[in-house]
């Protein structure tokens, strides 16, 4: 089967493959550009470990043709850090020790970062229900929330 | 194996290209890339349309008509559908709420499809290219449904006049036990003019509870009025059994969530 071309910005940087059709982003990312952030834990839509960023809105890589997503803006977990320096939720994820075994980690900080680009200022709910979609089979989720709620402070001191 | 996309700017093509074999039409992909991740073998190839008006909401007179291409995000936020917005919500996480779209919702298999049910207590049309349908028709035929739907229209009930229910398990996000949606109207003495109330996964898609729509008819919304109402709820279902619930579970608690949504 003819290949067919794909081009998205991913992290910033211009990314263009050949792929085959039909192939999912997930796939995309991980096999043909390798970043690997992105999870794939149940390829159904349940778990949320593949979730990327796409042109602002959180999207689930595994349910996401890559042709669908020419000329897209894609962030990925492994876009955030800048010049070694991890990003505020990265720092808080690991100083409240949110990680445990780290699968559903990068679905959970996209899901967050959503949420703090959109409310700096989450409440507990807002932090509940933005990582409703994720699952985390280590059931870490209370430092998981206390890491996005440690994060927003501190963008919010940063702010100030 | 990827299955081969193929994206058309028109419905009328991505139709045609639908006619073969196998095709599937992708909206949002929580259904049908799901089914081929999974290794469902009738899946061959995949067709989307990129028509702009399939992702069109228009709201006018209190008329309503929703793109089947509209994810269930845009609707929670779009100021004019706020009545609905608990509805929309009601499906998946934010980004499945992100992807999956009101044409996928109509053909989602219990246990999902919670949007559906909504659409069925409005009493809501569905478009395609040949035509509309009644909701009730286009659900009892879905199976060999093989035009895209391009909308679902219907009209904005009155201030109050909509109530909707997601019983999960898990919160905020669950799978669900039961959906129940209601339009109903109330005449100046308090008493229930009209009724609809349409039900999630109390059969193998979402149905209306006809007893206690009937039930209801001239009964005020007390513990008393709706006590008959009640009583029939259970009329005519057949729930799905699956890892939520049991189809007696469902059977058994269906009564419980409709009385108290119809006091709340």
């Amino acid at each position: 089967m003819a290949k067919v071309p794909v081009q998205f910005t991913l992290n910033g940087a211009e990314k263009a493959e050949f792929i085959d059709s039909g192939t999912t982003l997930l796939n995309t990312l991980r096999d043909k550009i390798g970043d690997t952030s992105p999870k794939g834990g149940c390829h159904q839509g349940t778990c949320g470990a593949c979730s990327v960023i796409i042109n602002g809105e959180l999207r689930l890589s595994c349910l996401t043709l890559a042709e669908t997503c020419n000329g897209a803006a894609i962030t990925t977990t492994s876009g955030l850090s800048e010049g070694g320096v991890l990003h505020p939720l990265q720092r808080a994820f690991l100083d409240a020790f949110a990680t445990q075994c780290g699968f559903c980690t990068p679905g959970m900080i996209m899901a967050a970062k959503v949420l703090l680009d959109q409310t700096p200022n989450p409440s507990r709910e807002d932090v509940v229900e933005a990582l409703s979609g994720n699952i985390c089979r280590c059931t870490g989720y209370e430092p998981i929330i206390q890491a996005v709620l440690t994060a927003a402070r501190s963008n919010s001191q940063n702010a100030a | 194996m990827a299955l081969a996309l193929q994206t058309f700017s028109t419905v009328k093509d991505a139709n045609a290209a639908l006619k073969a074999a196998g095709t599937r039409y992708l909206g949002g992909g929580t259904l049908v890339v799901r089914a081929a991740n999974e290794g469902d073998v009738s899946v061959s190839g995949f067709v989307r349309s990129t028509e702009p008006s399939l992702s069109a909401i228009t709201v006018s007179g209190g008329k309503v008509s929703i793109g089947a291409s509209v994810t269930m995000a845009a609707i929670a936020r779009h100021r004019d559908l706020a009545p609905l917005a608990r509805a929309a919500r009601a499906v998946g996480g934010p980004a499945i709420r992100n992807m999956a779209t009101v044409g996928g919702n109509l053909f989602a298999p219990a246990p999902y499809g919670d949007f559906t049910v909504a659409l069925l207590a409005l009493d809501a049309s569905v478009s395609t290219n040949g035509g509309d349908l009644p909701i009730e028709t286009f659900l009892a035929t879905r199976e060999s449904h093989h035009a895209i739907i391009t909308a679902v229209g219907f009209s904005l009930p009155l201030e109050g006049g909509f109530r909707f229910l997601k019983v999960s398990r898990v919160k905020p996000k669950g799978v669900s036990v039961l959906s129940i949606a209601t339009v109903l109207e109330q005449a100046p003495d308090g008493t229930v003019s009209s009724a609809r109330i349409a039900l999630g996964c109390m059969a193998d898609r979402p149905m209306r509870a006809k007893a206690a729509e009937n039930a209801l008819l001239g009964r005020k919304l007390t513990s008393d009025g709706i006590a008959p109402a009640l009583a029939v709820a259970s009329e005519g279902t057949s729930p799905v059994t699956d890892p939520i619930a049991s189809a007696w579970y469902r059977n058994e608690v269906l009564p419980v969530h409709l009385g108290r949504l119809l006091l709340a």
